[in-house]
């Protein structure tokens, strides 16, 4: 057992334009890559949970080029908005660190 | 055939090393092109049209670049001017470039391409139904169009038809990073599929290299691929950093939506040249069967001033969830009785973020109801129509705030830490992000136009 974070040597989270909330994972090896994408630990209906989104808005791509996980989904609170507390959507990722991954 | 392309850094004003332009005109480019704005640091710019960073920061890279396109006599593009992208952006790009020319004594045609778009324009665009909604997108309405500033950002057509008629340096309002990169190649009969995928990794200049920083790359497409490498010898860029690249602020890597289609890096394939260049190939570009043009549009909110502070006391940080929702409500009571007849309680808004708990994430914070912090920071915002009420109601907020009725105690105490005297710092205008929508345009160029200049 080991985590996203363990697994990876980069995870983020940032705006793609003001509306739509974008997760990257880099995996550190082919090895722990192969091991994410054989044991899926991030799936659209986790991540709808997490994120408080509908499971169908939720984009979710596994790049073995890159050896990233990617998702997308719509900015929980708009960019700007008065609510917003996170412009750059740069803080969101911090619930997927500790992720399991089997 | 090839088509060598110079992306002098991510955006102009972040600046690039001396000695990596050098080594990029060294290479030939055919241009060079650079991206000057985003929508990243949020819906000020736009609203505004204010720049993010300085002029001496834009003047610095932009007399390199057009001493560089001197030197070359090459075309130098240079979009999404002033941050936003507002007509008032690429006049203030515009009135930097000619302060250059008069002092290194250079001379060049240079083409200004607006995108503001017209409530007039858009109203009869959204009457006839060729404006569409994104996923996800506001409410749009006559009345947002009439309150927004909005851009079209403008595809490699415009910019390509400057480049026709002569420019030698174009200074263009929002246009999409990549079009910048792709209009010259595209001109010149290039592969599609790899022309918009070279555009889309260099848009952000060595950003893909190993480690990311604030400089330039190059790249060359040919026939059926293209080679991309750092132009600092110090860095390099794998076939690794160069695909994960795509992830970079998209939200689907495979499929990249410009304003003439969509590029797909689906079946791409990517190679190490050596331990500092990439080779790309197999990357296609499928026309849309509509040609889209993406609107941005950013409205006032209205004016704010922000309260800073911060709380030791546990037994106050314990009691903030029952203490807040009846500050608020005597501060409706209190406003009401001040401002009779200038405000009601649908026209301002007071909110606190107690940071140390859940301001960063806030429902979603699944830490949310664990153990409290020993010491938490507030941040106060009180937004209004004018910034004289956001003020005198931020005086009234800061005040009530710092003497909060702890149940704990009997008898006054100062319930907040204030680091500022006065707490209360104005902050002017804030805006929102109106529109996530497309205009179906008749023609790729009728949303912007484009006047020429000798400097």
């Amino acid at each position: 057992m080991a985590t996203l974070f363990e697994l990876c040597n980069l995870i983020r989270s940032k705006n793609a334009g003001p509306f739509v909330l974008t997760f990257d994972l880099m995996f550190s090896s082919q090895e722990n890559y192969d091991r994410a994408k054989r044991a899926r630990p991030l799936t659209k209906a986790l991540l709808a949970e997490m994120y408080g989104q509908a499971e169908e808005d939720i984009t979710l791509v596994y790049h073995d080029h890159a050896l990233a996980i990617k998702a997308s989904m719509p900015r929980p609170i708009f960019q700007g908005e008065l609510q917003d507390s996170d412009c750059y959507g740069g803080q969101q990722y911090v619930p997927l660190l500790g992720l399991h991954v089997d | 055939m090839e088509v060598r392309v110079l992306a002098a850094t991510g955006v102009l004003g972040a600046g690039f090393k001396v000695e990596s332009l050098r080594r990029g005109v060294e290479l030939q480019p055919t241009f060079i092109a650079c991206d000057a704005g985003s929508t990243d640091s949020g819906p000020a710019y736009l609203g505004s049209g204010k720049p993010k960073l300085s002029k001496d920061a834009c003047k610095r890279d932009l007399r390199l670049l057009l001493n560089a396109r001197d030197a070359l006599q090459v075309p130098l593009i240079i979009g999404s001017c002033g941050t936003s992208g507002r007509d008032v952006g690429v006049d203030w790009v515009a009135d930097i470039a000619g302060e250059i020319a008069t002092e290194e004594r250079i001379h060049f045609r240079a083409a200004l391409i607006k995108s503001d778009q017209s409530p007039a324009y858009l109203k009869m665009r959204f009457e006839h139904g060729r404006i569409r909604p994104l996923n996800p997108a506001p409410l749009l309405t006559e009345a947002v169009i009439e309150s927004s500033h909005v851009v079209g950002m403008m595809g490699a057509e415009p910019i390509a038809a400057a480049i026709a008629a002569g420019a030698e340096v174009v200074l263009a309002g929002r246009a999409s990073d990549s079009a910048l990169f792709a209009a010259v190649p595209l001109m010149r009969g290039a592969h599609a599929g790899l022309v918009w995928h070279a555009a889309k990794t260099l848009e952000c200049g060595a950003a893909c290299a190993v480690v990311p920083a604030a400089d330039g790359m190059f790249a060359v497409i040919r026939d059926d691929h293209f080679d991309i490498e750092p132009l600092d010898l110090e860095a390099r860029c794998t076939p690794q950093s160069i695909a994960a690249h795509t992830l970079y602020e998209n939200a689907n890597p495979f499929l990249l939506t410009e304003p003439s289609g969509v590029i797909d890096t689906q079946v791409a394939d990517y190679v190490a040249n050596s331990e500092r260049s990439v080779r790309v190939s197999g990357s296609r570009f499928t026309e849309a069967s509509e040609y889209t043009i993406k609107l941005e549009g950013a409205q006032l909110v209205g004016y704010q001033t922000a309260v800073i502070g911060g709380i030791r006391d546990p037994h106050i940080i314990r009691s903030l969830d029952s203490l807040l929702p009846k500050a608020k409500a005597y501060f409706d009571a209190r406003i009401a009785d001040l401002f009779p007849g200038q405000i009601s309680s649908k026209d301002y808004d007071i909110s606190y973020r107690i940071y140390g708990r859940d301001a960063v994430m806030g429902l979603l914070e699944p830490m949310r109801n664990s153990q409290a912090a020993y010491e938490v920071g507030v941040l106060i915002t009180i937004t209004a129509p004018s910034q004289e009420l956001a003020n005198k109601i931020a005086t009234l907020v800061s005040h009530v705030s710092a003497h909060l009725p702890v149940p704990a105690y009997h008898g006054i105490i100062s319930s907040i830490a204030y680091p500022f005297s006065p707490p209360e710092l104005p902050r002017g205008p804030v805006y929102r992000f109106s529109l996530n929508h497309v205009v179906l345009p008749d023609d790729p160029c009728e949303m912007f136009r484009t006047e020429m200049l000798e400097f």
